[in-house]
């Protein structure tokens, strides 16, 4: 008997009560049945399998796969190279800095004006007005289409020929008529706005749970002591959604480096909406197959996400591992 | 979060409060109403392309209200767009995939949850950092496993595991679990311990405890975790993209992107497609927006 198995002891059998159904021994614990101890072995063992052949094991290969030089065919070839992967795409590979940027701008954007987009909107469906389901039907509804699908609803939206922004504008069919996705120095503020159009809506929604979950009387506190609007919700209010708070900042930081539908669908990736995740994929489809620059890649996206994870993962099990 | 999940709060959501008079909020109001045109503004230019014929749209423009109003693009993307047969293989891809997540995920739960062991935390732990990853970390040696993993060609006209459903079906299970294992731990962490202490004293094993008692239980969680994964895994383009190379195999969602290519000049039918592919998630908000909106607060780990 391992320890682990003296371990595998339902937790109300703990405390001593009642009748014993089974005691297996002399009885110090009331431990699972042989058969108990099977099915449990299977429920845990067969969801972590496939955790770790399909998640766990492919992320300890990129970061293999990065130290190699490989075309991707006959594994034989697979080469050692070193640090040369990191070296190629931070000195000679020129969208690796720009994508770099782009991400930042990318998180930047959603961090002050989508996300505080989203809190705006919920702070004001969360009083009481006239038709407020409507409003939140209506701006919730983009959270519900992929990201894919924004991608191109968006380019319909902004085409330099038969685009409405332009036609909005008056420059539809002038020189001056813009090319949204396609030029490359605002490309990628229209993309953002894109993302924006669902972000802020997913952030309205957390947020109108969070507001209703704060308790009302500390909105009532305040008033008494005669805080004003204002200085209840940056005070009081906002400070009390803490938990919210910090899945909203994990979430913004999250999406921002899983951004990639979007420019996908737009152009790969390319001209002026260079992402790190796009990168990744350049290097792994198509004719000149670069395994290892391509897991390079993979790897500083790895790094820069594990920040938020491990963030978020110290916030949500730090107490339960302590206990 | 873990407060945000318990079996109370799962589903229903508070009622509007009621009691205080209505205030006025005019300035509110016209900010709102601003928002919503604007937030509007691209699904109806949508809609108000698909509804036109090329034919109306190369005569009057697109900016204008000249011209006929039918049905012609959608029946055109349904029939030769291959739109029918895109949202087939969608269906394929994500029944199964929704199915084997939430019973994966509500064992995995169900042990994490209401066994005490030693790595339960740990493992539950590396279940959600694994739904956060980004996924194209994973992506190259997924694919090369997938190249290098032979099988017969009666299995796979590929000879290997490119190409197939499966194995779409078998990375989108395994990327969502961990995030619907966190969402069913905490639900199922919320449920009396006397539940199973009863059941124990009965002399029920573990799988009945799992089965008979605790399942019925996460009823709720199930519905909003189940509709919420439909939308996630039917709103899926990266998956299919890596994995797939047969345009006619593809899932709706990712199948569009190609159409943008193959549609080229013909914005009336590219808009169609994109309205056609809104639908299915359009009819699953309106008819469980309930369980959708619980699922999204209920696992609001979701990044």
């Amino acid at each position: 008997m391992s320890a682990t198995a003296r371990d595998l002891v339902p937790p109300e059998s703990r405390a001593p009560s009642g009748t014993p159904a089974k005691r297996v021994g002399s009885g110090k614990v009331r431990r699972l049945s042989r058969r108990d101890k099977v099915v449990l072995s299977l429920m845990v063992g067969l969801p972590t399998l496939i955790q770790l052949v399909f998640i766990w094991l492919p992320t300890v290969m990129s970061v293999g796969l990065s130290f190699t030089r490989w075309n991707g065919l006959a594994l034989g070839d697979i080469r050692p190279a070193g640090g040369d992967n990191y070296q190629y795409i931070s000195q000679d590979y020129p969208p690796f800095w720009p994508a770099i940027q782009h991400n930042m701008l990318w998180l930047a954007f959603l961090a002050l004006v989508a996300t505080p987009l989203g809190l705006l909107l919920a702070v004001l469906l969360d009083q009481q007005i006239r038709g407020s389901r409507i409003y939140q039907s209506i701006f919730f509804t983009p959270v519900m289409l992929s990201l894919a699908l924004i991608g191109i609803i968006w380019q319909l939206f902004y085409q330099r020929d038969n685009g409405l922004l332009n036609f909005l504008l008056g420059t539809s069919g002038t020189p001056q008529a813009v090319d949204w996705f396609g030029d490359s120095s605002i490309n990628i503020w229209a993309a953002m706005v894109a993302a924006t159009w669902r972000h802020a809506g997913y952030v309205m929604l957390l947020y109108l749970a969070g507001l209703k979950g704060v308790d009302p009387s500390l909105k009532e506190a305040a008033a008494i002591d005669g805080a004003n609007a204002a200085q209840t919700f940056f005070r009081v209010v906002f400070p009390a959604m803490r938990p919210i708070n910090i899945v909203i900042v994990v979430i913004t930081i999250i999406e921002s480096l899983r951004a990639f539908d979007v420019v996908y669908v737009i152009n790969r990736g390319t001209n002026g909406l260079e992402l790190l995740s796009a990168l990744v994929i350049q290097n792994l489809v198509g004719e000149g197959q670069v395994i290892g620059v391509g897991s390079a890649l993979a790897v500083v996206l790895l790094v820069i996400s594990l920040v938020p994870i491990v963030f978020y993962l110290s916030r949500t099990f730090g107490r339960e591992n302590r206990a | 979060m873990s407060a945000a999940v318990s079996p109370g709060t799962a589903t229903s959501r508070p009622a509007t409060r009621s009691g205080s008079r209505p205030k006025r909020h005019y300035g509110t109001h016209i900010f709102l109403t601003a928002m919503a045109v604007m937030w509007l503004i691209p699904l109806v230019w949508a809609v108000f392309t698909a509804l036109r014929p090329i034919a109306s749209t190369n005569e009057h423009g697109y900016f204008s209200l000249a011209g006929d109003f039918n049905f012609d693009n959608f029946i055109q993307a349904w029939s030769q767009g291959g739109f029918a047969k895109y949202l087939w293989n969608s269906v394929i891809i994500c029944v199964p995939a929704v199915l084997l997540v939430l019973f994966f995920a509500s064992m995995m739960a169900f042990a994490v949850s209401r066994v005490s062991w030693k790595f339960n935390v740990t493992l539950l732990i590396m279940f959600t950092a694994g739904n956060l990853l980004p996924p194209q970390v994973l992506a190259a040696p997924l694919f090369e496993m997938a190249k290098h993993f032979q099988v017969p060609y009666s299995f796979s006209d590929s000879g290997n595991m490119l190409n197939t459903y499966i194995i779409v079906i078998a990375v989108n299970m395994a990327f969502q679990m961990g995030f619907c294992t966190f969402v069913l731990s905490n639900y199922m962490k919320a449920l009396s311990a006397d539940l199973t202490e009863a059941a124990l004293v009965d002399g029920a094993g573990i799988w009945r405890q799992y089965r008979e008692i605790i399942m019925p239980l996460c009823r709720p969680a199930f519905a909003a975790l189940a509709t919420l994964e439909v939308i996630f895994i039917y709103n899926d383009f990266f998956w299919p993209l890596l994995f797939i190379q047969s345009g006619d195999r593809l899932p709706v969602t990712t199948a569009i992107n190609n159409l943008q290519g193959e549609f080229l000049n013909n914005y009336n039918l590219l808009a169609a497609g994109a309205v056609i592919t809104v639908i299915p998630t359009l009819i699953v908000y309106l008819l469980l927006q309930r369980q959708f909106v619980a699922g999204l607060t209920l696992g609001s780990s979701k990044g």
